[in-house]
């Protein structure tokens, strides 16, 4: 067993949804744990109390090992847990059952500019970046030439990267992280970042750097091609479960007859739906424009449809089922149910159903978004939650004010009307 | 408690510190000035509130060092737990999606304020000079004394700041209790003040008043500081240390997830 790097058992982490304390920042105070301490313990002693949170399990049941030197794909829809195990392995946060024992030292190409401080220069962001993600002085030191040419940065060196445009930023981010040197490298390709030029760089250095030397790499991937090429072992993750482990060649079929990912549609043939949950189980989501093709580019004015095609099993009441939309940073931007205003009960009946929500035209800021989907009872249970699951952008042809167009605060870029008398 | 494991990140420590010198007074117009105008202003009108005002002693010498020499030990102190005790909150990026061992960011300030009380160590050496105040060896205590003062703030940084993940609240309760602590910590005032003994030695209890006197012996010369209540100080700076790195390992674990 000496030649294992990693070994992962019965690896469990779940999450718990607060149903209280709606959207973002929503920690407790102290205050929020004095006054439910009474109707904890009695809650605890009595058996009818309602659930006010829900667990999710991102992760269920994960057991495999690794051996040195071997690169391993992963692969799995968005949502399936892929992030969290990444997450897990890096020991950034803990899992809730089982363990994993890793020998070796972990590095990872899993975020870019973490850590780095906005009134800092790039030559300082450098050490600090590198220190950070593991790295020793010396080794930074030894690298930092190579770091500063492959960002392409080498004029700005000792500007503070608060000057920095967003592509210079990333560029130098992502050229710290590539320079890591650990015994085991785990490495999420939604890292390739940047302008269209630069991402083919970096995906290359990705490969390249997963290509060396015998070292033991966890590449977590959406394009199969990639996947195919680098690594001979896959690993294919479904709702927060191995749903196959094996030759590369054999599990990427397998997934391809399951789940069609484009780029504007993923379909699911079997449905999708969180671990244990038969209730409801989404088929297909897609974008479309105004006039019902499938796109993944929205002029600015245009209105922008999300389509969604759902099975119901069993009847269901008080469900919601919606769209919520971020900006690629992170910003949530809005969250949409149809039971706004199509299902207002929330009652559900067996059967299949295909759903349209049309987004007004003249709203979003020109840019990128991702869209996620999310099915539950508020307070009760979560039947289906995805992440992420299309990106889209917003053109900004027909954009007002464009002869003055400089970049804009705000999240949303409204249409607005102006009124104006001479006086 | 992983030693050595925090000390094969000393590398990442000692550019946090770095990092945490640079960014403090960047943008603004006088700098590193402001180290020694803070103290100097608080001094100054904490000596006339306690000379001319309350007429306090001040252990025969000039109100203005008297205070100075508290504020030295009584910034350390409060503007290290201060600054790491909102530490990991402000870098919960770092937090939920890079792993290092997590004690380093408050860590962090309890070395780079060190640099703030340099500035103001400096001061208490001019004001020596200005007041004609010999030195003697008892100046080459003051490493020890500020030992343990740093120590005593890493641990109240170590609670607060694991504490602040999950409450919040935490951000407004320090000032406060910090306020009240420094009242507490005969700053303005000598324990020579203290008549009964035995309050002398209850009011160890409260570490810092040990470093402040502490301080105040190496500098002036004598103090109320007895080798008891030197010993209580020793005590309580220790507790404090390891029941905050115990506090913090614990929880530690959930920070990803609940910042």
């Amino acid at each position: 067993m000496s030649d294992l790097a990693l070994s992962v058992a019965n690896l469990s982490k779940s999450f718990n949804i607060d149903h209280q304390r709606n959207g973002a920042g929503s920690y407790r105070t102290l205050h929020d744990d004095l006054m439910s301490l009474p109707s904890r313990l009695i809650g605890r002693l009595g058996q009818n109390r309602r659930p006010t949170s829900e667990t999710f399990w991102a992760l269920k049941n994960i057991s495999f090992d690794v051996r040195q030197g071997e690169v391993v794909g992963i692969i799995g829809a968005n949502g399936a847990g892929k992030s969290t195990l990444l997450k897990i392995l890096n020991r950034i946060t803990e899992p809730t059952n089982g363990g994993a024992d890793i020998y070796g030292r972990v590095g990872a190409l899993l975020e870019v500019g973490t850590g780095f401080h906005p009134e800092l220069t790039g030559r300082e962001n450098v050490f600090l970046n590198g220190a950070i993600l593991g790295m020793t002085r010396a080794e930074i030191k030894r690298k930092f030439d190579e770091i500063v040419a492959f960002a392409e940065i080498e004029k700005f060196l000792d500007t503070p990267v608060k000057r920095y445009s967003s592509g210079m930023y990333v560029r130098l981010a992502f050229a710290v992280a590539a320079h890591l040197e650990p015994e085991i490298l785990l490495i999420d390709e939604v890292l390739a970042v940047g302008d269209t030029q630069f991402q083919k760089k970096s995906l290359q250095k990705m490969e390249e750097v997963a290509a060396n030397d015998g070292r033991t790499v966890i590449f977590v991937s959406h394009s199969m091609p990639t996947v195919a090429r680098l690594c001979p072992r896959v690993i294919w993750l479904r709702g927060g479960e191995i749903a196959a482990d094996g030759p590369s060649d054999e599990v990427i079929q397998k997934y391809s007859n399951v789940v069609f990912v484009d780029q504007d549609r993923i379909s699911w043939p079997d449905g999708f739906s969180n671990a244990g949950v038969h209730e409801l189980k989404f088929t297909s989501v897609g974008l479309l424009d105004k006039s019902g093709r499938p796109t993944t580019h929205f002029d600015y004015s245009e209105p922008l449809n999300f389509e969604l095609s759902y099975i119901v099993h069993d009847s269901l009441s008080f469900c919601r089922i919606g769209f919520l939309v971020h900006a690629l940073d992170g910003t949530p931007v809005f969250e949409v149910y149809d039971v706004d205003e199509d299902v207002k009960d929330g009652r559900r009946e067996p059967g299949s159903y295909i759903v349209r929500c049309e987004v007004p035209g003249d709203l979003l800021k020109p840019g990128r978004y991702s869209l996620s989907l999310n099915a539950g009872m508020p307070g009760v249970k979560n039947l289906v939650r995805l992440d992420g699951a299309l990106q889209f952008s917003v053109e900004d042809a027909a954009l007002p004010g464009a002869a003055m167009n400089l970049p804009r605060l705000g999240v949303i870029r409204p249409k607005t009307k102006w009124f104006r008398k001479t006086l | 408690m992983n030693l050595r494991e925090l000390w094969s990140y000393r590398d990442l420590l000692w550019i946090l510190v770095e990092r945490n010198i640079k960014v403090i007074y960047k943008q603004t117009a006088l700098g590193m000035a402001w180290v020694a105008l803070q103290p100097l202003i608080a001094a100054t009108i904490l000596a006339v509130i306690a000379g001319r005002v309350a007429k306090l002693p001040s252990d025969g010498v000039p109100h203005l060092l008297f205070i100075f020499c508290g504020l030295t030990i009584w910034n350390y102190f409060s503007q290290t737990a201060q600054r790491s005790s909102t530490s990991l909150v402000n870098n919960s990026q770092l937090v939920s999606k890079v792993y290092f061992p997590r004690m380093l960011i408050p860590l962090s300030h309890t070395f780079s304020t060190l640099v703030d009380f340099a500035v103001t160590l400096v001061m208490v050496f001019i004001f020596m000079a200005i007041y004609h105040v010999p030195p003697t060896f008892h100046l080459l205590a003051i490493p020890g004394f500020l030992f343990l003062t740093a120590i005593t703030s890493t641990g109240v940084a170590l609670w607060f700041s694991a504490l602040s993940v999950k409450y919040r609240d935490c951000n407004y309760a320090l000032p406060l209790l910090l306020q009240v602590w420094m009242w507490a910590s005969a700053i303005i005032y000598p324990t020579s003040m203290i008549d009964s003994p035995r309050w002398r030695l209850l009011s160890a209890l409260n570490p810092v008043v040990g470093f402040v006197e502490g301080f105040r012996w190496c500098v002036i010369g004598r103090s109320a500081l007895n080798s008891t209540m030197f010993w209580i100080t020793v005590a309580m700076s220790i507790f404090t240390l390891l029941t905050g790195a115990f506090f913090f390992r614990r929880v530690e674990r959930r920070f990803a997830d609940i910042i």
